[in-house]
Parts: structure tokens; sequence; C-alpha cells
């Protein structure tokens, strides 16, 4: 793991009208870190990571990708949005493109590779998830955690920097968590950058090499996983954990 | 009563009127539809855009055209917006249903556009697809499908409502029935023979679009 700063967030401020979701939020990811953001519903750990990638636009302070502001309006977002991969709650699959077209969609139609090239990138990595057969179905005739792994697999074809999971397997039936778990095991071995919102202590515990506490709009706590779940500091982090341990 | 088809259809050859009829009805529908597809793809991107003025632009055209009704607005287009131009009857009866159409088919675009999940257009910009990248290779392919069964109803509105053009002495096909009455003194030979010929168009029409929709709904087995 490298020294290298890759995300910088500076005072990030997201107000929706007159509620103040974040309020000022600081930190900086380095690559190849893994990030576990928690906190109780409504405290904005959902818009914080939705502001990275710039689905959210941020109403104060500034974010830095990889020496590039995206928080200034003249920063071709597109361009950066190719390197940070985003997986989301309900998955978001395209239901009209087979899970194959899915996969080659954004690099082909970016001219990043050629149609053959996606497809054999394509391939190998549905090879890795255990899903190659499932190519040309479409999505409607797959489980959720299919789903979830091939929304992964669909961000990882662009080959990115660094992925966002915003609560990735909130919305799956109890038994296919650990198939998404195990999914995302891997990709922080093989040294991904990752930060992930969640409610699945156990992940953040074992993965994590940080877990920031967001409650209130800003980071109330952070640490390594054992100093959040064996000592947590502040009262509300205690309370959080007690009533989701 | 073959006799008295006999005497109010054939005889005279009465009813080339109504196939004359038929082919006007038609030519409205069909270039009508074009009109009003094309005009509501454009006006309902503009009512999608950011831009305010291209939104206005969209919202006044929609409100007023489906705001009055067609027989006044087929009258206005003849009487006073084309009338210095000399057109045509039928070509202003085109005109004027194809601006009427679009009007409709604005809505319909605008809320098939619009009903697409909002995660669609995420999961599209987060791979690093521009606005329009995600607009035509993710959401427009959606919100045809999902606007196939109202667009073919509009389209079946059409067929219907090309009768109101006798307002402006266009010969369509209920003009064409009427005239057999008045000729023949028989009303209900002519008028159900329009009556019957509608009802093959309308029930051929959503046939048609049937066979659309099931082959695009392959995806949702």
């Amino acid at each position: 793991m490298t020294d290298e700063k890759f995300i910088q967030v500076s005072n990030l401020q997201k107000s929706f009208g007159s509620l103040n979701v974040l309020n000022g939020i600081t930190t900086t990811i380095r690559k190849g870190e893994r990030i576990v953001i928690i906190g109780p519903s409504g405290s904005g750990k959902s818009t914080f990571l939705r502001c990275l990638n710039m689905l959210e636009i941020p109403t104060g302070g500034t974010i830095i990708f990889e020496g590039t502001e995206l928080t200034d309006p003249n920063t071709d977002l597109d361009k950066c949005r190719q390197k940070m991969g985003m997986v989301f709650q309900h998955f978001n699959l395209f239901p009209h493109l087979t899970v194959m077209e899915n996969i080659t969609l954004a690099p082909i139609t970016l001219k990043l590779k050629s149609e053959d090239e996606a497809k054999e990138i394509g391939s190998g990595l549905l090879k890795k998830v255990g899903l190659l057969d499932k190519a040309d179905v479409y999505p409607a005739m797959l489980s959720g955690g299919q789903k979830q792994r091939i929304a992964i697999v669909r961000s990882l074809a662009m080959n990115p920097d660094v992925m966002l999971f915003d609560e990735p397997t909130s919305a799956l039936d109890p038994e296919m968590v650990g198939e998404v778990l195990n999914v995302m095991k891997d990709l922080a071995k093989a040294g991904m950058t990752m930060a992930v919102v969640t409610h699945e202590m156990g992940f953040a515990r074992e993965v994590a090499d940080r877990v920031l506490f967001i409650d209130g709009g800003v980071i109330a706590e952070e640490g390594t996983p054992e100093e959040i779940f064996e000592h947590p500091r502040c009262e509300r982090l205690q309370q959080f954990l007690k009533a989701v341990l | 009563m073959f006799q008295s088809i006999y005497d109010t259809m054939i005889a005279g050859q009465r009813y080339v009127l109504i196939l004359q009829g038929l082919g006007v009805t038609l030519l409205i529908a069909i270039c009508a539809i074009i009109i009003g597809t094309i005009l509501g793809c454009i006006l309902a991107l503009m009512k999608i855009s950011d831009n305010r003025l291209l939104k206005g632009i969209g919202t006044l055209y929609t409100t007023v055209l489906r705001g009055l009704p067609l027989a006044t607005q087929l009258m206005i287009f003849y009487f006073v917006v084309f009338a210095p131009l000399h057109l045509p009857k039928l070509v202003v009866a085109i005109l004027a249903y194809g601006l009427n159409s679009g009007a409709y088919c604005t809505e319909i675009f605008r809320a098939g556009i619009q009903g697409v999940d909002i995660g669609q257009t995420e999961a599209g910009r987060s791979l690093g697809l521009s606005k329009r990248q995600t607009l035509f290779k993710i959401i427009l392919p959606q919100a045809v499908k999902a606007v196939l069964p109202t667009y073919t109803s509009e389209f079946i509105v059409l067929i219907k409502e090309t009768s109101v053009a006798s307002f402006i002495a266009v010969m369509d096909m209920t003009k064409a029935g009427d005239m057999i009455r008045n000729a023949t003194y028989n009303a209900w030979i002519p008028l159900l023979t329009c009556a019957i010929i509608y009802l093959i168009l309308t029930l051929g029409l959503t046939k048609v679009f049937d066979i659309f929709e099931k082959r695009m709904a392959r995806s949702d087995r």
C-alpha cells in the first residue's frame, strides 16, 4: 500500500433545500485503502458516498480525485467517473440488455475497447464471480445476489481505480448476502481501493483498513475496526453499536 | 336487404366514395402520426432539458394544443394560421392533425422517459457515460417499450378523429358515408359501412402493435 493521497475530501457540505445532510466532512482515502462507512440511517453516509463521484453535487467543500478537482465546474466528470466504479443498493442493471451487454455497454460506447476485447474482459470477470453461464440472459431472470454480482462486474469492466459501494447488500435476501460479500472480499484482497457504505458489521471488521462513523453529517469517529468496534469513544457510536450488534 | 345494400352502395358506384374517403382518412392519419412522432420526440427532449427556455416552449405548446378542441384547432389552422399560404385543404388537415398529435406524443414520450427509474440514469452516469449517451443507450430503449401501448392508442384516436376533417370540407370516410346517406336517404347502410371499416382499422392496428410489444417484452421473461 502506498501513501499516495488518492481521494481528498475537504469540508464537504451538502444540503437539500433547508435540510443540511453533510456538515463539513474532511478525509483522505489512500490508494489501496478499504474504507467502510457506517452510521444510523439519515446520517448522511450514502450522500457522502454519492458525492464522491458527484452523483450528488456538493453545496460546499472540495473533492480531489487523482489530482483532479471534481468539484470544479469545469472538470470533465464523465472522464473521472470512468475511473470510479459504483455499485448501488438496487443493482440498477439495465433490464433491456443481456448480462454481457450490461457489462460491455460502457467500454464499447466510450470506445475504450473493441466489442471483442470488451466481451473477453466481461467473460473473464463473469467467470471470476461464477456467472459465466448467465452471459446471455436478461437481468429479470437473475436472483438478487446474482444481479449484484453482475453489477459489480459491470463496474469492474471499466477497470476503475476505486470502487464505491452504496449499501450493496441491503436489498438482498439474507441467504444471498454472503455471495456478494465474498466477491467484495476477493476484490479487497486483490488490492482494490474501496469505499463501502454498509450495515454489515462483520464485513467492516474483516475487510476495513479504516471505519468512518458518520452521524449528523459529520465524521463523528474514525479508526481501525478494532478501535471502532472494541473501544468506541463517543457516546453516539456506543449507542449505535449497541443497537446494531 | 341485399337489394338495398346494392341500391345504396353499388349502384352509381357510390362505394368508390367510401374507398376514396378511406384513402383520405388513412393518408391524414399516417402523415399526421409521422409528423406528430417527430415533433413529439423533439418537444419531449425539450421538456426534459435543463434549459428553461426550451422547457417553456415545450410546455406552452402542449398546453395550448391539448387544451383546445380539435375541430376548433382545425378551423383556426385552415381559416387563420395557414390561410395566407393557400394550401390545399388536405395538406392543412395533415398539418393540423400532425401538430395536434405532436402535443399528445410529447406528453406520452415525456412521461415514458421520466418513468424510467432514476437509478438507470445514475448507473449510466456512474460508468462515465455522458448525459446524451445515457439517454440514447439506456433510457430511450426502455421508454419506447413503456410507451408503446399509449402510443398505439394515440394512433387509434388519430384515425377516429380524422372524421372531424369535414369541418374544413375535407372528404374523409365519414364525410363520404354522410354524402351517400344524403343522396340515397338510407342512413344505416353507409354509416354502418364506415363504422365497420373504422373498427377493422383500429382492431388491426391494435394487433400489429401487440406483436411489437410482445417482441419487445423478450427481456421481461
